[in-house]
């Protein structure tokens, strides 16, 4: 009632154009405000509605190949679409054996460098061997490919992997003949790509342990290295697993580069060196040329497994960096 | 005594390993970038960025239509990407409760880790299937989907870094919520904004993977954005694992191009920030 009456007076007065201005200033001053909010509210709500779309459209199109397959399809190990066999074993076997290898040199090498950038270098030298490290992590995934195919394979081919057979071969891992393309070669191109995750975020929570800390032992008569190793490290555990972690849902569901070094050959290997396949690499090689709706279908449903596992392993991550984070806060 | 001397000599032992670690990191690196930028440099010329690809057989042509390709593509997925993440991590920082800014925080990191393979899948569902063919609309979907994530996070960090004081003097001025984020708090952390959305776009220029069924390829020029579309990616994996030395050649002078651009904006984007910093 008083908005209205207000209103009205403004209409008497002599400049036309004000009581159109006032009203238009008074309208956006009070539908601005929840029209702004309602706007942004929309974007940052439809975040969830595309990840819940996501999750449908996997669900939903791989209906097809879950009737037909059933359960049967994560435990067979024949991949052969020309005569309707489809078994996921091999690529969750190539996809979980490359990260695990993966994982398991790139953490050391990680940490090492990471507790070097925090502890030993000086600042300077600290920051900007940690941007070119970020800069590692900005390199396409096809370029790592590319220097996959014509640098790494060739090189471990020529003068890396007949030594090691030479001295290991006797271990079934190393056995067998090795032509450059191999589950191997593809974890060495993946820990590359996930050096660089490790680095930046261990880096990062060593930097933010409490001086007090450090003090404290070396007050006890600790030296640098015993402090770091049962002081700084034990501090920051949690984000370090929590960095070793998103590295792992990385390489898990890394495409380019694994699909030009694997070999794509769908098998459980007992031998590291044997070509092998993934599953997000049999879904780029294969996707375009799947012939048939249950073909396709088994594709998809190879993605709704890839994004399952790799759900997992980042929603654990993240639960990881919370709680460093809310530890952090309260002391 | 002996134990002090072990325990020194753990000590040196043990740094020297970090030391070698990190050594081993920048080795592979500067190695990287240095063959890259040799091997690839080599074979760039000016027939690469303006002539379309050489039929099979013969050789020289370029990547014209791949590099108009790709911009295409990162335009489309900006205008996707962007908006999303911007307005959303305004609504973060700005208007967040409790509950539901976290639950959104949290979905958002989900999607940032989810296979870029997968949203190919995604969009192929959504797009391709509905259409019935492969074009640059869903390839730019693709990518307009993995850029929302960073663009969100980002704007909210940025938005995050702006004093309150400046917020109360806007509103003590009489500005209503939205005229004062949107001419004080977002002008102010706009560099950022900028220097967080030009990584994103940086981070999606490399994607092959969510590409290789949405805008597929073409080796001629593909008008408007309703048709397959060629892209620097995509050309570099072709190539890469194509039978012809000479297509290596150009897969070769591709990556360096893509990897130039890709550093450029990365590098641009941190001396953005830095500029803010110093002002």
């Amino acid at each position: 009632m008083t908005t209205g009456m207000l209103l009205s007076e403004s209409d008497k007065t002599p400049d036309p154009g004000a009581p159109l201005r006032t009203r238009l200033s008074g309208f956006l001053a009070r539908l601005g405000d929840p029209l702004f909010y309602g706007l942004t509210l929309c974007c940052a709500a439809s975040i969830i509605v595309i990840t819940g779309c996501l999750v449908y459209q996997l669900y939903a199109h791989s209906a097809e190949a879950r009737h037909t397959l059933g359960w049967g399809f994560l435990t067979s190990q024949e991949w052969n679409p020309v005569s309707g066999e489809f078994g996921a074993l091999p690529f969750v076997f190539g996809t979980v054996v490359t990260s695990i290898l993966a994982i398991l040199i790139a953490t050391p090498l990680g940490v090492g460098t990471a507790i070097f950038l925090a502890e030993m270098a000086p600042r300077r030298l600290s920051n900007i061997m940690a941007f070119l490290v970020d800069l590692l992590a900005a390199v396409p995934s096809v370029i790592y490919g590319l220097l996959g195919i014509f640098l790494l394979v060739p090189l471990l081919n020529s003068t890396v992997v007949p030594p090691m057979q030479r001295v290991l071969g006797f271990l079934p891992i190393f056995s067998g003949s090795f032509y450059g393309v191999s589950l191997f070669s593809a974890s060495l191109v993946l820990v590359i790509m996930v050096v660089p995750f490790i680095v930046s975020i261990s880096r990062e929570v060593l930097l933010a342990v409490p001086v007090e800390q450090r003090e404290a032992s070396y007050a006890l008569g600790s030296t640098h290295w015993e402090t770091v190793w049962k002081v700084v490290l034990p501090h920051a555990r949690r984000g370090i697993y929590a960095s070793v972690f998103l590295g792992l849902a990385r390489a898990l569901g890394e495409t380019m580069a694994v699909t030009m070094v694997i070999g794509n050959t769908p098998q459980i290997a007992k031998s590291l060196f044997a070509p092998g396949y993934t599953i997000a690499a049999v879904i780029a090689n294969e996707f375009t040329e799947a012939t048939g709706s249950l073909y396709l279908s088994a594709l998809i449903e190879l993605g709704l497994v890839l994004f399952g596992i790799t759900i997992v392993i980042n929603g654990l991550a993240r639960l990881l960096i919370l709680a460093t984070t809310r530890g952090l806060q309260h002391g | 005594m002996g134990n002090l001397l072990w325990r020194r000599m753990t000590n040196a032992v043990m740094f020297s390993m970090t030391l070698m670690c990190a050594l081993g990191v920048v080795g592979v690196l500067f190695f990287i970038f240095g063959y890259l930028f040799w091997n690839g440099g080599r074979y760039v010329n000016w027939d690469f960025f303006t002539r379309l690809p050489a039929p099979v057989g013969e050789s020289g042509g370029g990547m014209a239509n791949a590099i108009i390709g790709s911009a295409k593509l990162l335009l489309l997925a900006t205008l996707v990407g962007a908006p999303i993440g911007f307005l959303g991590g305004i609504y973060l920082a700005e208007f967040g409760g409790k509950t539901f800014p976290f639950f959104v925080r949290y979905v958002t990191d989900l999607l940032n880790g989810v296979p870029s393979i997968v949203i190919g899948i995604f969009a192929y569902a959504v797009v391709v299937l509905r259409v019935r063919h492969f074009s640059a609309w869903a390839g730019g979907f693709a990518l307009g989907i993995m850029m929302i994530p960073i663009a969100l996070r980002s704007t909210e960090e940025f938005l995050r870094q702006v004093p309150t004081s400046l917020r109360e003097g806007a509103l003590a001025l009489g500005a209503t919520r939205w005229q004062m984020i949107l001419t004080v708090v977002v002008p102010a952390a706009m560099r950022g904004i900028l220097s967080g959305m030009m990584l994103d776009i940086a981070r999606v220029a490399g994607e092959t993977a969510p590409l290789l069924f949405t805008s597929f390829g073409n080796r001629f020029w593909s008008e408007g954005f309703d048709k397959p579309t060629a892209s620097l990616p995509v050309m570099i994996f072709t190539y890469a694992i194509g039978p012809y030395d000479d297509w290596h050649r150009q897969a070769w002078a591709a990556g360096f191009v893509l990897l130039a651009m890709v550093f450029m904006f990365n590098i641009t984007s941190r001396l953005l920030i830095s500029w803010r910093r110093t002002r």
